[in-house]
């Protein structure tokens, strides 16, 4: 047997090792990061993951395209309908079929309902990770608003499904567009309250600005999308490069800053809230009429080839990646789950700051472990 | 740059390599053995500069095991896709491309996890979900009569 060390790491010279996870209450679910101190310092973080892989990809070959749809919901359950509109808009793309501006409009409206939800409940467990727990009780409060608009219209509040292979499931609640404009009116009153509690707090900044800072080229060679690169001045927005559904008919900005700090990437969620709430305001009245959806073979079989479908969910570029054979079932598919190339930078984002400073920092990415794990 | 050039481009780079055009990505395929050099030209020359690789996947093709990289320019807009392929399924080995772009570290781990493709020059190719006496799943000749129920 080979010798044992017998020195793990209690003076000066050497490191401890340090578990954090898989049940820490900031990792927001099974993630197991090991952590290397020098005193208070991190100088290496390992992140363990795998402990909910369910082989989502292995499961989608042996299953027909509709049936796939449902698996996403349980990726990234937060941006499940826009995981859901991936897949669909794969399919679509693949059989050519032409989508009717009705259901262009209501996908448009529910993801961006869907990034809203998402980005609030980001403020309420970041403030939370934090230190303010009151960030919590608001979020919720005001999220509760739009799971109640989804359990009308979809019939689920969170992995809602709503979408299929050539439009929607079912047309939309006689309630829906009157019940998201009082949202929308309410929102945007009590907004301001969120900055107020948050933004602004001395703690809060100090704990913020100027930690665990991305820099563009490196967002770049990581591969970092969404928000979190965003913050570091890099243009990913595929709601803006590649347009799909309704994103080419509405008008919006595209949140970019170039700190690339923590406190910036929370930044740019606030501010997409906000973009958000306006493409939702230009969309509402306009509904065009139309079915809801198109009619569709029973047994859909793409055609021999390879489809790739990238959009916008509320943490980065999701891509579907299909390769067909011709049948019933996909010969094999690909999630490129935003979550699992942003945790790649974690190691890197957090060099050399405090052990406190690496649950800001996660806290940042807004990981979701289902959509890495998969 | 429009995609004719940029196959003309690519394809002055290494003669080996044989180019799709197809219906959403230009297809470039790679010999194994040319990866690595020929995926360095692309990041780093003038007027490719694809420094952007989004999505890298490991695919089970039957008799051969593939890696498919596709790639896009921050700075041009322009994707493309690679395509490599190997016959050995008993030992496959490929060029690790961590050097080039970073993000290859968690996506290759994840092919090595799931198909048992291993990456020359990868820092730390190790496991990422399962343990290490699990088979290769997400291969067409793997076998599971425990976890996988068929109808």
């Amino acid at each position: 047997m080979e010798e044992q060390k017998t020195d793990i790491g209690i003076d000066e010279q050497q490191e401890y090792l340090i578990n954090m996870g898989p049940q820490h209450p900031s990792t927001h679910g099974v993630l197991r990061l090991l952590v290397s101190l020098k005193g208070e310092i991190v100088k290496n973080v390992e992140p363990h993951i795998g402990y909910i892989h369910r082989g989502i990809e292995k499961m989608c070959e042996s299953i027909t395209y509709p049936q796939i749809i449902h698996l996403t919901d349980r990726m990234d359950y937060l941006s499940a309908h826009i995981n859901n509109e991936a897949v669909c808009l794969n399919i679509e793309k693949a059989l050519e079929v032409d989508i009717p501006d009705r259901i262009k409009v209501i996908r448009t409206i529910m993801s961006e309902l869907t990034r809203i939800q998402s980005h609030q409940l980001f403020w309420s467990t970041f403030g939370m990770d934090l230190g303010g727990l009151t960030c919590f009780f608001y979020g919720l409060r005001d999220r509760e608003k739009i799971l109640d608009i989804f359990e009308e219209t979809c019939g689920s509040r969170m992995i809602v499904s709503y979408n299929c292979p050539g439009g929607l499931m079912y047309d939309i609640h006689p309630n829906f567009q009157e019940r998201v404009k009082a949202f929308l009116k309410y929102f945007r009153k009590t907004l301001p309250e969120y900055d107020q509690l948050l933004t602004g707090n001395v703690i809060f900044r100090q704990r913020t600005e100027g930690i665990g800072r991305l820099s563009l080229k490196d967002a770049i060679s990581f591969g970092v999308t969404g928000p979190t690169a965003r913050a570091s001045g890099f243009s990913c927005d595929v709601r803006i490069h590649e347009p799909y559904s309704a994103y080419d008919r509405v008008k919006f900005n595209e949140v970019l800053f170039n700190e690339g700090d923590t406190f910036h990437r929370y930044l740019v969620r606030m501010d997409e809230i906000r973009e958000s709430m306006d493409i939702v305001e230009q969309l509402i009245d306009n509904i065009p009429e139309g079915p809801f959806a198109v009619k569709m073979k029973p047994v859909i079989k793409l055609p021999e080839g390879e489809y790739y479908q990238s959009v916008e969910t509320a943490r980065g570029e999701l891509g579907v990646y299909i390769i067909s054979d011709g049948n019933k079932n996909p010969y094999r598919v690909k999630f490129r789950s935003p979550n699992f190339v942003n945790l790649s930078a974690l190691n890197m984002m957090t060099k050399d700051f405090k052990i406190a400073d690496l649950v800001a920092i996660s806290g940042s990415l807004d990981l979701i472990i289902p959509d890495i794990d998969r | 740059m429009d995609k004719t050039s940029l196959a003309e481009l690519i394809r002055s780079f290494d003669g080996e390599t044989e180019i799709k055009d197809g219906k959403q990505f230009t297809e470039v395929n790679v010999p194994s053995a040319n990866l690595h050099k020929l995926a360095k030209q692309l990041c780093e020359n003038e007027n490719t500069k694809f420094d952007f690789l989004f999505c890298l996947t490991g695919v089970d093709y039957g008799k051969e095991l593939g890696v498919v990289y596709h790639l896009r320019s921050t700075e041009y807009n322009h994707s493309i896709v690679l395509k490599t392929r190997t016959n050995d399924r008993e030992r496959p080995v490929l060029d690790s491309v961590y050097d080039i772009w970073k993000t290859a570290e968690f996506h290759e781990r994840e092919v090595f996890d799931l198909l048992g493709i291993k990456f020359k020059g990868h820092p730390d190719l190790r496991r990422l979900f399962l343990e290490s006496s699990w088979g290769y799943p997400l291969r067409k000749d793997y076998v599971d009569d425990i976890n996988i129920v068929t109808k």
